[in-house]
């Protein structure tokens, strides 16, 4: 009995530093529609503000806590200062891309300051336990439940009695009409952002003292966890985030007392996925709302796709599959065939969030399960590599559907969302299913790349493959996309109210665009297992969801040769100017920011 | 053909549609008139399934089609045009109106269960000679309708919506309700920010569509043309229908003008708040 009351105190615990965050999230929507996912960065960021307040500045705690949220709070200004409000008037996906982007170059600079290792951050309070019943509490329990309920209280006082706050509560109840009865609403998304970052910063703050340990991969895992506790409590429902959080805390808590700890973000995720289901306005609100009436034709960027004339691709691929034949490096062709197997996912994730505007931040995933297919396919029932790898397209388009098929009515940030922690639950089964995945220590000895018996290990051969995979790909793709799918897909997209009007199903196009574009992603997973001989858990993680995202939106949303373009350029590029791998990320966030902010149709335009 | 009783849906305290019985014949035009937020869209939106109501049954030739999905509704051969305008911005006038012929293509959508939606997806890669027909006589068909709009969509066939111009739109979107050869077409406010002219020729284009016998409920701010085209005309305010008949009659009957003045607006100025 005692163990479980510690469990339930670890849960509100854990739960109320979820609600610092979760509170923010809301708060953010409530106003202006927006998940935001740089939420979790600016917890990293807090989390460090401390460690240097607390070890290099030996601040005392008061101040400490003080000092983190100030900064963080100058954190959330600039972002909506600089990375939101120029794009007010922009395009629906351009606010979300914009949060992801922002979200990817703090993480950067954070691990660029502090280096990705670990650190401790000591918690400055005496190390005793309280007993409490049959269980027992620390000052720091103490600390964080004081800390959340005392922010609870201010942010009640500050929307109840103040005008700022009443302006907040106008603006999100409705936007044009608080702005016609002259309410600033570019102060309100302020006080909101500086808010938000506050909370959001002192929760890093205390996560990191309570385990004594802060690393850059908290980022992540918070904007996870926060957004998971505000969509179960009700996008933009600040009481209800509250809520959700605890309720996120309790049940992560107890399913770690019943299962072990590896499972407590698969329960975190699948309470997502559960209540996006069941209640996608979050378990407090109620079930048939008014629909929405969104404009038309305003998700993505209105733009004439540059036609390039056939002419020009053919010379321009020809160019390509010959280059070999010149006494090119190794190096070169090595970079190239990073750049094929990359442009089939951009392929797959261009189909699926630029013509289909489902925008999805698992697409690793997909790879993933390409990859494990392929992998034990060839290993342990010896099936020939050529006919695994197909092998693992064809999972990876029957498995991927079936897994985001939850999601499929949902729309835009949700979306992401959803498939962000799909994503994460991939990972986490194969983390964990060690009959079938060999777990943590992950397959090694995967046989190299072979057709029709002939091995294929000379970067040439690795080389013409992997292109000439990905040419008949884009080919497919371009076809489809010429056919009635190709228009239905797009439909969908502009207006799905519409769109269902005219007959089409949401679930039976979905899919489709799903099945075609996992095939191309678990090809690539597929290719890449072969090519690397050895693959875990981690070989396909959320910074390739981006790098594809990235790739996509360089080359144009739905744009076919855009994909293979946009996947050449940010491959090779770095390449060519020698940018040493940790700045990397860095660019592709600023990469992304700027093509949001200066040129969101991408090189080719949106089809 | 339609018959709708004690049809209502609430918002939570607001009943925006209360107990509504409709009629409606084939080869009538009714038209509903009523002040902005009388509930005449959201009546639109439960018959074409887009929302379900709270109670009361909606039959359509005969069947309770109450609830039923809008992609049922769909093939089942109701076609709705919207009062904001929904054109899908970035494709092209000709496969907007595609897109309305969409429950009549049959060669590339084969009704095989389970393995429909895969052979659907083969039969568009592969595209044998009887799916190249049929997307070539639908093309034929698109032409012959953005024809009806005399010279106003056909030299911009290949351009995306979003480039067209409001009245542009709206005929796109008429233009895509008729590529479902509808049995019943629901118009929600058509000459919405059109001027005379247009308005004149949009009034002419319904009437012609009414000669070829379709059965049409309309959802019109514009007096006149509601008057000249309606078989019958009913009014609704406040959620509720308080009158019906021929437009002469309802245009005289002392609710109905307590309706319109008592929101400060008359019938004729309000077609531009509207908008």
């Amino acid at each position: 009995m005692s163990s479980w009351l510690d469990y339930t105190i670890n849960g509100l615990i854990v739960g109320n530093v979820y609600a610092l965050v979760a509170v923010g999230l809301a708060l953010i929507f409530g106003v202006s529609r927006l998940i935001n996912f740089a939420q979790g960065s600016i917890y990293l960021v807090g989390a460090y503000i401390g460690w240097v307040a607390v070890v290099q500045l030996h601040t005392p705690l008061p101040l400490t806590i003080i000092v983190v949220a100030v900064a963080a709070a100058i954190v959330g200004l600039i972002i909506e200062r600089f990375g939101l409000r120029p794009l007010q008037n922009s395009v629906r996906i351009a606010p979300l891309l914009a949060t992801i982007g922002i979200s990817f170059v703090l993480d950067q600079l954070v691990m660029l300051t502090f280096s990705p290792n670990p650190r401790a951050l000591p918690s400055q309070l005496p190390d005793v336990r309280f007993q409490v019943g049959g269980g027992t509490i620390g000052p720091l329990d103490l600390l964080i439940a004081g800390v959340g309920l005392t922010s609870a209280f201010l942010l009640f006082v500050f929307l109840r009695y103040s005008k700022l706050g009443w302006a907040v509560r106008a603006a999100s109840q409705d936007r044009d009409a608080a702005m016609q009865m002259g309410v600033d609403v570019n102060r309100v998304n302020q006080a909101v952002f500086g808010i938000a970052a506050a909370l959001g910063g002192v929760s890093g703050m205390l996560v990191g003292m309570y385990y004594n340990q802060i690393d850059t991969a908290m980022s992540l895992q918070a904007t996870l966890k926060g957004v998971v506790a505000e969509v179960v409590g009700g996008a933009g429902n600040v009481p209800g985030a509250v809520i959700g959080s605890l309720l996120l805390g309790l049940v992560e808590s107890y399913g770690v007392a019943v299962f072990g700890t590896s499972y407590r973000n698969l329960f975190a995720f699948l309470l997502l996925v559960v209540v996006l289901v069941l209640r996608p306005n979050g378990l407090f609100a109620s079930a048939r709302q008014a629909p929405p009436e969104p404009l038309t034709g305003t998700f993505i960027a209105p733009s004439r796709p540059v036609r390039i004339p056939h002419w020009a691709l053919a010379v321009a691929a020809a160019g390509f599959a010959l280059l070999p034949l010149f006494p090119v490096s190794f190096y070169v062709l090595q970079t190239l065939i990073n750049a094929w197997l990359l442009g089939m996912l951009a392929l797959s994730l261009t189909l699926v969030a630029g013509t289909m505007g489902q925008v999805s931040l698992g697409h690793a995933a997909l790879l993933a399960i390409g990859a494990y297919t392929s992998a034990l396919l060839s290993l342990t029932l010896n099936v020939p590599v050529g006919l695994a790898v197909i092998g693992g397209g064809l999972m990876s388009a029957a498995l991927g559907t079936l897994l985001i098929s939850p999601s499929f009515r949902l729309r835009g940030h949700y979306v992401s969302i959803a498939t962000l922690a799909i994503g994460e639950i991939v990972s986490l089964v194969i983390l964990n299913w060690e009959s079938v995945t060999r777990g943590p220590i992950g397959i090694s000895g995967i046989p190299p790349l072979s057709l029709f018996g002939y091995d294929l290990i000379s970067p040439t051969s690795i080389y013409w493959f992997s292109f000439a995979v990905m040419v008949v790909l884009a080919l497919l793709q371009g076809r489809l996309l010429g056919s009635h799918l190709g228009r239905s897909f797009r439909a969908i997209r502009d207006d799905d109210i519409a769109a269902r009007a005219y007959g089409l199903s949401l679930n039976r196009y979905k899919s489709l665009a799903f099945i075609f574009g996992g095939f191309a992603a678990g090809v690539s997973g597929g290719i890449a297992a072969h090519l690397y001989s050895y693959i875990n858990h981690e070989t396909f993680n959320t910074q390739q969801s981006i790098l594809a995202l990235t790739v996509v939106i360089l080359g144009g949303l739905g744009n076919v040769v855009g994909a293979m373009l946009g996947a050449v350029a940010l491959v090779g590029l770095p390449e060519v100017f020698r940018v040493a791998a940790e700045y990397r990320i860095l660019i592709y966030g600023i990469v992304l920011l700027l093509l949001v902010r200066f040129r969101p149709q991408g090189l080719l335009g949106t089809m | 053909m339609l018959s709708l009783r004690g049809l209502t849906r609430r918002f939570g305290g607001l009943t925006a549609v209360d107990a509504i019985d409709l009629d409606l014949a084939k080869g009538e035009l009714v038209s509903i008139i009523g002040p902005n937020g009388a509930g005449k869209t959201t009546l639109f939106n439960l018959v074409t399934g887009l929302d379900r109501p709270d109670a009361g049954t909606i039959h359509f030739e005969g069947q309770d089609i109450t609830g039923l999905s809008p992609e049922r509704l769909a093939a089942g051969g109701i076609a709705r045009t919207f009062q904001l305008g929904r054109v899908f911005g970035n494709l092209s006038v000709m496969d907007n109106v595609l897109i309305g012929a969409h429950t009549r293509l049959r060669a590339v959508k084969p009704a095989v269960p389970v393995i429909g939606p895969l052979l659907e997806l083969g039969l568009a890669l592969l595209r044998p000679a009887s799916v190249k027909a049929e997307e070539e006589r639908l093309r034929e068909e698109v032409r012959a309708i953005l024809a009806r709009f005399g010279e106003r969509l056909l030299p911009r066939i290949d351009q995306p919506a979003y480039s067209l111009s409001y009245a542009n739109r709206r005929r796109v979107e008429i233009a895509r309700a008729l590529a479902l050869k509808p049995r019943l077409l629901l118009l929600d406010e058509p000459t919405a920010g059109m001027n005379p002219t247009e308005t004149a020729e949009m009034q002419a284009l319904v009437a012609e569509l009414k000669a070829e016998g379709l059965t049409i409920l309309l959802i019109e701010h514009k007096l006149e043309m509601v008057m000249r085209l309606s078989d019958r005309v009913i009014v609704m305010d406040e959620g509720r229908k308080i009158a019906e008949g021929p437009g002469e009659q309802v245009r005289v009957d002392s609710k109905v003008i307590e309706a319109y003045l008592g929101h400060g607006l008359s019938g004729t100025s309000e077609q531009d708040s509207a908008a």
